[in-house]
């Protein structure tokens, strides 16, 4: 076919007939069906090798530019998203909240203009209100836009690479046993991977205090999310009887701003009940999977011989999340960029 | 749609041989050879040629798989069902090797161009030559094939479907007649 002579403008229109999706933004995982998911894990899988090779570079986004745009602290996540951009061969451009326009009272859409009318291809952004990359999604038009977090909504690259680091591991998600522990009520990290093992065919297990549990996840009057994920979605505070035969758990940040905030009767208690022991993980799974998306309080969510233990996958997470940033850079910058 | 065959199952088994014989003819052997197969077609010949080169010779020569994908120039041209990555494996290395790039069709030559690009991101290999099942014509850049399995003078505007018994159930290679829209394209060369 002679895609190399011309915009081939029939075909694509051709694609999308025939039902094919072309993702210009990555804002959660809810509007990625498990296919789409299969197909990013694929790439990242191809991804992965190029991180292998003794020239870690690939002239893929050769002349594209990347701008994260984070207006909250970050280590993994932009560092992440740097190597993946400049391993594809895009140029990077890093821009932090402090120390920008922001400082002299810019808006938040009108950065977004800004960066959009200096030709840039792709948006990273990490904002602490929920839904701050829909508004750039909706109100710009060349741009596509790549949510690293937001507010206590999404991080979907990070639940994608939880997904590759137990497919990886563990074969599949169909039917395996996920526990995630800790402060769900603050997590976007828990919501996206909510959405995203349960799609796979995960049973979730949500555990600790009910005080941190988000209710809209919990309600049985909450359709939306029992049509599509509720029935594999439970929750047990006792952590002791959720880890039962779990094939992964995940342990989450305890953010220390909430423990004085009354969510919790006192740390000492939290430790107690709901912390990732040697103990608790023994009635797991054999082989069972240690998960934390960083950055973690060793010893208060997880004790260290856990954290850096024969179960531990921690640092593969790290690792896959190159891989998957990289494929999901790759998969919105690939076709036309003017389409809808 | 209409199409015309160009080369049967036995006309393929032919085509192969002869090259397998013609890649042990020029390197005087299979020493220090690498078959590279180009993802997808190009694989499943690769892994033939290969076969015949121990059938002929009893020398295991390594194969090697490569996606082009992420150095191509089309990409913003592409949708995104068209670029799904493939797995590119090269687990001898072809640092001083010999590699035979082994694709199905050859035609505008840019999918040898970024298989080459990638190629040398791997190492330095001695020299890299191409083996082709079918060269319609019709190059944009300064490539050609060592080893042709047959030449089809084709209309730009044509298209050339490469069936394999592997992902089709049996081998041949048609020409898609025109006038008729086509549908089926997406494993259609280059």
């Amino acid at each position: 076919m002679s895609l190399s002579r011309t915009i081939d403008t029939p075909e694509i229109e051709e694609a999308l007939a025939a039902g094919t999706t072309i993702r210009k933004h990555v804002l959660d995982l809810d509007d990625f069906s498990r296919e789409e998911i299969h197909d990013v894990m694929n790439s990242a899988r191809s991804m992965k090798e190029v991180l292998g090779r003794d020239i870690k570079k690939v002239p893929a986004l050769r002349g594209k530019v990347v701008v994260t745009l984070f207006y909250e602290a970050s280590t993994r996540t932009r560092i992440s998203f740097e190597e993946a951009g400049k391993v594809l061969s895009a140029d990077v451009i890093n821009m932090s909240a402090s120390g920008s326009s922001t400082e002299k009272g810019e808006s938040l859409l009108n950065t977004g203009l800004t960066i959009q009318a200096m030709g840039v291809d792709t948006i990273v952004i990490r904002h602490p209100h929920s839904g701050a990359p829909y508004l750039l999604a909706q109100e710009l038009d060349t741009v596509n836009i790549i949510n690293a977090g937001d507010g206590l909504h999404a991080h979907p690259t990070q639940a994608l690479l939880d997904i590759y680091t137990v497919q990886d591991r563990l074969g599949g998600l169909e039917g395996k046993k996920i526990v995630i522990v800790g402060d769900v009520l603050h997590s976007r990290v828990a919501r996206s991977d909510i959405w995203g093992f349960a799609k796979m065919g995960a049973k979730v297990v949500l555990s600790g205090p009910t005080t941190l549990m988000p209710p809209d996840l919990l309600l049985a009057s909450n359709s939306i999310i029992q049509s599509t994920i509720g029935s594999l979605v439970e929750f047990d505070s006792d952590l002791d009887q959720a880890i039962e035969g779990a094939d992964v758990v995940m342990a989450l940040r305890l953010q220390q701003e909430r423990q004085n905030a009354g969510f919790l009767p006192s740390l000492r208690e939290y430790i107690r009940r709901w912390q990732v022991t040697d103990e608790r993980l023994s009635r797991a799974n054999p082989g069972a999977l240690v998960m934390h998306p960083g950055p973690m309080n060793e010893g208060i969510e997880i004790s260290n011989s856990i954290a850096h233990g024969g179960n531990s996958v921690i640092e593969d997470q790290v690792t896959n999340g190159v891989a998957v940033r990289m494929a999901l850079l790759y998969h919105v910058t690939t076709g036309p960029t003017q389409l809808d | 749609m209409q199409e015309r065959q160009i080369m049967n199952q036995e006309d393929v088994r032919r085509a192969l041989t002869r090259v397998a014989h013609e890649i042990l003819e020029h390197n005087r052997g299979a020493e220090d050879l690498v078959i590279v197969g180009i993802h997808t077609g190009g694989v499943h010949l690769a892994r033939r040629i290969a076969a015949s080169l121990r059938e002929f010779e009893g020398i295991d020569v390594p194969v090697a798989t490569l996606d082009v994908s992420l150095y191509r120039d089309d990409l913003g041209v592409r949708t995104q069902a068209q670029t799904k990555l493939q797995q590119t494996d090269i687990p001898s290395g072809i640092q001083g090797k010999s590699v035979v790039l082994v694709d199905d069709v050859l035609y505008t030559g840019r999918t040898i161009r970024a298989a080459m690009d990638a190629l040398v991101d791997f190492g330095r290999p001695q020299q890299i030559q191409l083996a082709i099942l079918l060269d319609r014509g019709h190059r944009e850049l300064p490539i050609r094939a060592d080893y042709v399995g047959q030449n089809l003078p084709t209309a730009i505007g044509e298209r050339v479907k490469v069936r394999l018994l592997e992902t089709d159930g049996r081998d041949e290679v048609a020409l898609m007649l025109e006038g008729i829209h086509a549908e089926e394209e997406t494993d259609v060369a280059e």
